[in-house]
């Protein structure tokens, strides 16, 4: 167990075996996501409601998803790279910020392009839009913090406690925004009900979200490499590693 | 398949422009993802690769030099 | 020489904090002065219909004390960061929790509350009912106190930076939202005639939250600072 944490802690390690891993990861990631979005796409029968929109749902719904997780992780390894000053983990904080960024964007223009056709325009002050619109503030605050260091340990640090301020906050926010739009939900645009989902429809939500998660595992991964080497670039191994390479 | 013919796939009764355009935003976002962490770090090992040819070029000139 | 006991050397740093304001009183009027002239315009951009201002009243009112308290939160530690003070004060033996505490107090002491005092006058500018007022001046009260505790994180975070003043805002400002909307919630409550005291609650439960956690966060971003 603590060679294992230990061997975490070690860049020339890490990169090892994240190469290793992507090897397989990557290409099933990929495999599952055209898979998800073949079935989602060609193979379900439209929703009753909504017609043919809903399949925006196959990328939206696992999108927000990854995207709220993809904070907890920061916030997770911020918390690891403060108590433990683990390295790896303020690597990984680091590399989070502008993946997790990237999944909320998503949600957020998916939504945006969803809304049109459901509610007939492109932005609704929904109670999700909006909690998912301040994740994407308290992400770009993340990055913005992080640039604006010029010590980039003592920017991991401030990312670290930023990102567990916010942490703290996310279910405050949530639960705020979902009562203020209680309070102000305007009549036209009520969901009547989150209707049971079906079967034919669920499974492959289930295949996208997992493609989701591991690409976002993929995407970590391939961000904390190009960091490390970045970090280490002075480093033996890194040297090594750099000799045939390019030879 | 719930399509019967390509054509009512793109159209998706009206609703095909809004369910490409989000998947296409999507798999751009998901592709640059991907993409620029593999760039950024072929770039860092071609630098670092130069940086050492160079310190190499540099201290064979300077033992040269000596000699 | 013996170090002070905590309670002491806080209430003697919330002093000095106080004293160091009132020497400049142009900087407590300030926050005051932006209110009033964010005020002006608001009729002048929605137009002067005195119906429609007082139904916009509880949001804009709140905005702008939210506004006024992010302006000046990044003075909170900026000046004893510059003269070696803080770093002072991270040697002291006193826990530093509490002599963050005292910072955040006197800045909420200067803003939040001088903001709340002359808060009906402004409500009473933009046309909200009379039976709202006290409504407004105890939900900013309240909320003006989370509002600093929250401003301090920013602050912290951002007081070795040549060029934080528009960082901490992106920092701050999704952290200030829940007290947003409880605080406007609380005063429009007031006007339609629902009772305040749940909005007011929930309001002091939030600050009870961020008493209990955000100098933890000050504290540590304070180090980070000083040590970068």
């Amino acid at each position: 167990m603590w060679t294992f944490f230990h061997k975490l802690g070690s860049p020339p390690w890490l990169y090892k075996i994240s190469g290793a891993i992507l090897r397989y990861l990557l290409p099933a990631t990929l495999l599952a996501l055209v898979c998800g979005m073949t079935w989602g796409l060609l193979f379900t029968d439209p929703d009753f409601r909504q017609g043919n929109s809903y399949r925006i749902m196959y990328i939206h719904v696992p999108a927000a998803v990854v995207a709220l997780a993809g904070y907890y992780v920061m916030a997770i390894a911020g918390a690891i790279s403060l108590i433990w000053k683990m390295k790896m983990a303020d690597v990984a904080m680091k590399c989070c910020a502008p993946v997790g960024a990237a999944f909320t964007f998503i949600s957020l223009a998916t939504g945006a392009i969803w809304g049109k056709p459901t509610w007939g325009t492109w932005w609704v002050w929904d109670a999700r839009i909006t909690s998912m619109l301040v994740l994407f503030f308290l992400y770009l605050g993340v990055l913005a913090l992080y640039e604006a260091f010029d010590n980039k340990e003592a920017a991991g640090k401030a990312c670290a406690v930023l990102s567990l301020v916010g942490m703290v906050n996310i279910p405050i926010i949530y639960k705020s925004v979902d009562w203020w739009y209680s309070l102000h939900q305007p009549a036209s645009i009520k969901f009547t009900g989150e209707s049971a989902i079906h079967a034919s429809m669920l499974y492959p939500l289930l295949l996208m979200i997992i493609a989701f998660y591991a690409l976002f595992a993929c995407a970590l991964l391939l961000n904390m490499r190009a960091e490390l080497l970045h970090r280490e670039r002075r480093s033996n191994w890194v040297r090594k590693l750099a000799q045939p390479e390019a030879g | 398949m719930y399509f019967a013919d390509f054509n009512s796939l793109l159209r998706m009764d009206g609703h095909g422009g809004f369910v490409w355009a989000s998947y296409a935003i999507t798999l751009l976002v998901l592709l640059l993802l991907i993409v620029i962490p593999l760039r950024r770090r072929r770039r860092l090992l071609r630098e670092i690769h130069g940086e050492q040819r160079r310190a190499a070029v540099a201290s064979a000139a300077e033992t040269g030099r000596a000699a | 020489m013996s170090a002070l006991p905590a309670p002491v050397f806080c209430m003697r740093l919330l002093r000095r904090q106080l004293v160091l304001a009132l020497r400049r009183p142009a900087g407590i009027a300030n926050p005051l002065l932006f209110f009033l002239m964010v005020v002006a315009l608001f009729p002048l951009g929605l137009g002067p219909d005195p119906s429609r201002l007082a139904s916009f009243a509880p949001g804009i009112l709140w905005i702008i004390a939210l506004l006024s308290s992010l302006l000046t939160s990044d003075t909170v530690f900026r000046s004893d960061f510059d003269d070696g003070s803080l770093e002072q004060l991270l040697l002291a033996p006193q826990p530093l929790y509490f002599s963050v505490l005292a910072y955040v107090a006197a800045h909420w002491l200067v803003t939040g509350v001088l903001l709340s005092l002359a808060s009906p006058v402004f409500g009473l500018m933009l046309g909200l009912p009379a039976q709202a007022l006290p409504a407004l001046f105890a939900s900013l009260l309240l909320g003006s106190a989370v509002l600093s505790l929250v401003g301090g994180i920013g602050a912290a975070l951002t007081v070795g930076l040549k060029r934080g003043g528009v960082l901490i805002s992106l920092l701050i400002l999704p952290l200030y939202m829940p007290v947003l909307i409880f605080g406007s919630a609380a005063v429009r409550a007031a006007v339609d005639g629902f009772p305040v005291a749940p909005h007011l609650a929930i309001l002091g439960a939030m600050l009870c939250l961020a008493i209990a956690l955000a100098p933890l966060s000050i504290a540590a971003a304070l180090r980070i600072s000083i040590d970068a």
